[in-house]
């Protein structure tokens, strides 16, 4: 987690502050933020309490937005967003959600976001976007930038947001919202919580099933300690985040991928769908057709080290007769998988699962192999 | 027991002529480590200078240094750690030793701290 090491004037504090200090967090900076990194129970044991029960996450230091038209249509928003980003968000039905990406004009990725269609009666042409903390200030000026006449940018800086996940978050969630408990995953609803009025979608950061809850400033403590009286949900800091989204072979920005990155090379063609891929029409779109045309020459693969050595970001993979291939951009110990776990990028004839490699790790070749991510099963619900 | 400011320990023995002293993490450290994975020891015979990296220790979070607090020659490792690395964590300060080493000039140990010095070390620390 480079970003702890990013220097920021003032440190943010989230809503949940004081209860993170109060349930014995570890706080350390973040993005700007203060965030909790661990809580007393530990990194290890967070983890593998949300993978088996579930965990309550504090993401409010993440971007929330929505986009507009005055029009009051979906079409004109849908259209506008499809410039900036390679999804298709024009065929969003109410209540739909989406991964895509904000690309540079090179095809490098300037972050990764969620996008999705409000479901909410009255509200349905409006676009809600979730994207990164350490980019959110970019992004939404890199959204300003191309903002027509017509179309708003509303910063939702009153909004915090949290995330419920893992097997039993369905259980906990269902309690008070009976239709949570059938909610299609990557699709959302605007509902109470116990009175209280939150966006929730059934999507996440862990592989797990679960939901993320977008919930006003005021009302989100409220919320989170209801939701801690169950004994089921425990709270889960940034290290067991790092370590989940790992071992469920999903990309952090800033290491999987960047603005050197294209979303082909990093393995996220799936997020393009194919008429966008054909037709184009949005910025890095030369890219992305010239990465499917003639294949990327380095690809994301996922890394299993051979032994217990856990091959950190930067560590350099070269093929068994010591040639530098490529290099790990996250990798750590996951603890489902009882052992280390990995992604990088390697030149494109290494990155069939199964090629053996080396990793240099301070200085010793230590074999590996490429494998096919996610390392443990995703649990997402389908219904 | 002695501590350096890097929070590792050193209990020195006699064995014949030789001191042999074994090293540790404090308990301290071992906290702030966070659940460890994996440790990196050096070879038996392996000679270090004081201050030398002489070991590494993964936790979940990151990868940190164990330096040779006293120069000298490794005569014997840990081999615990091999399937039970999280010992760090359960009892850093006996079971979970990392190696030993056969110092070369005691007169290194002069000036460490002790276990109560250590203990205002560490609360001028915070």
């Amino acid at each position: 987690m480079n970003e702890c090491q990013m220097n920021s004037q003032k440190t943010k504090h989230t809503q949940l502050y004081d209860l993170h200090v109060a349930r014995g967090a570890k706080m350390v900076p973040f993005a700007g933020y203060a965030m909790p990194v661990q809580y007393p129970m530990g990194v290890m044991k967070e983890h593998l309490h949300c993978r088996a029960a579930a965990g309550l996450f504090d993401v409010s230091h993440m971007g929330q937005a929505f986009i507009i038209s005055d029009d009051g249509t979906f079409e004109t928003a849908a259209a506008f967003l499809e410039k900036l980003v390679p999804c298709d968000v024009k065929s969003l039905e109410p209540g739909q959600q989406r991964y895509t990406q904000f690309l540079n004009e090179d095809g490098g990725i300037l972050d990764d976001l969620m996008v999705s269609r409000l479901g909410l009666e009255g509200h349905q042409h409006w676009i809600y976007i979730v994207v990164n903390a350490g980019r959110k200030d970019a992004d939404f000026a890199h959204i300003n930038k191309h903002l027509p006449n017509g179309l708003k940018l509303k910063i939702l800086d009153d909004m915090s947001l949290i995330a419920l996940q893992g097997p039993k978050a369905a259980d906990v969630l269902s309690q008070y919202i009976p239709e949570a408990a059938t909610m299609a995953f990557m699709s959302s609803l605007d509902v109470p919580i116990g009175g209280i009025w939150c966006h929730i979608s059934r999507s996440g950061y862990t592989g797990e099933d679960g939901y993320e809850i977008a919930v006003k400033h005021g009302d989100v403590q409220a919320i989170c300690e209801t939701l801690l009286r169950h004994d089921e949900v425990e709270l889960i800091g940034l290290g067991a985040r790092d370590s989940l989204r790992l071992e469920a072979g999903l990309c952090l920005y800033g290491h999987d991928i960047d603005t050197t990155t294209s979303p082909v090379e990093a393995g996220l063609l799936w997020s393009i769908q194919k008429h966008r891929r054909t037709q184009g029409g949005f910025i890095g779109a030369a890219r992305v057709q010239k990465d499917i045309a003639e294949r990327p020459p380095r690809r994301r693969v996922g890394i299993q080290p051979d032994g217990r050595a856990p091959a950190r970001e930067g560590t350099i993979i070269q093929n068994t007769d010591g040639k530098d291939i490529g290099v790990i951009t996250s990798g750590g110990f996951g603890p489902s998988a009882e052992g280390p776990v990995a992604m990088g990028y390697v030149k494109r004839r290494y990155s069939r699962a199964g090629t053996d490699v080396n990793l240099l790790i301070r200085g010793k070749a230590k074999p590996a192999k490429v494998v096919k991510v996610p390392f443990v099963p995703n649990n997402f619900y389908r219904g | 027991m002695k501590y350096t400011e890097d929070h590792e320990w050193i209990q020195l023995a006699k064995d014949g002529d030789s001191d042999i002293a074994t090293i540790g993490v404090s308990a301290h450290a071992a906290e702030q480590l966070g659940d460890v994975v994996y440790v990196e020891l050096p070879e038996v015979g392996a000679e270090f200078d004081k201050g030398d990296d002489a070991a590494v220790v993964e936790s979940v979070k990151a990868a940190s240094e164990i330096y040779a607090p006293l120069g000298g020659g490794i005569t014997a490792v840990n081999e615990a750690w091999e399937d039970a690395p999280e010992t760090v964590n359960a009892a850093p300060e006996t079971d979970g030793w990392f190696f030993k080493m056969k110092i070369t000039d005691s007169g290194e140990l002069d000036g460490m701290m002790d276990a109560d010095a250590y203990k205002t070390f560490l609360d001028s620390d915070d």
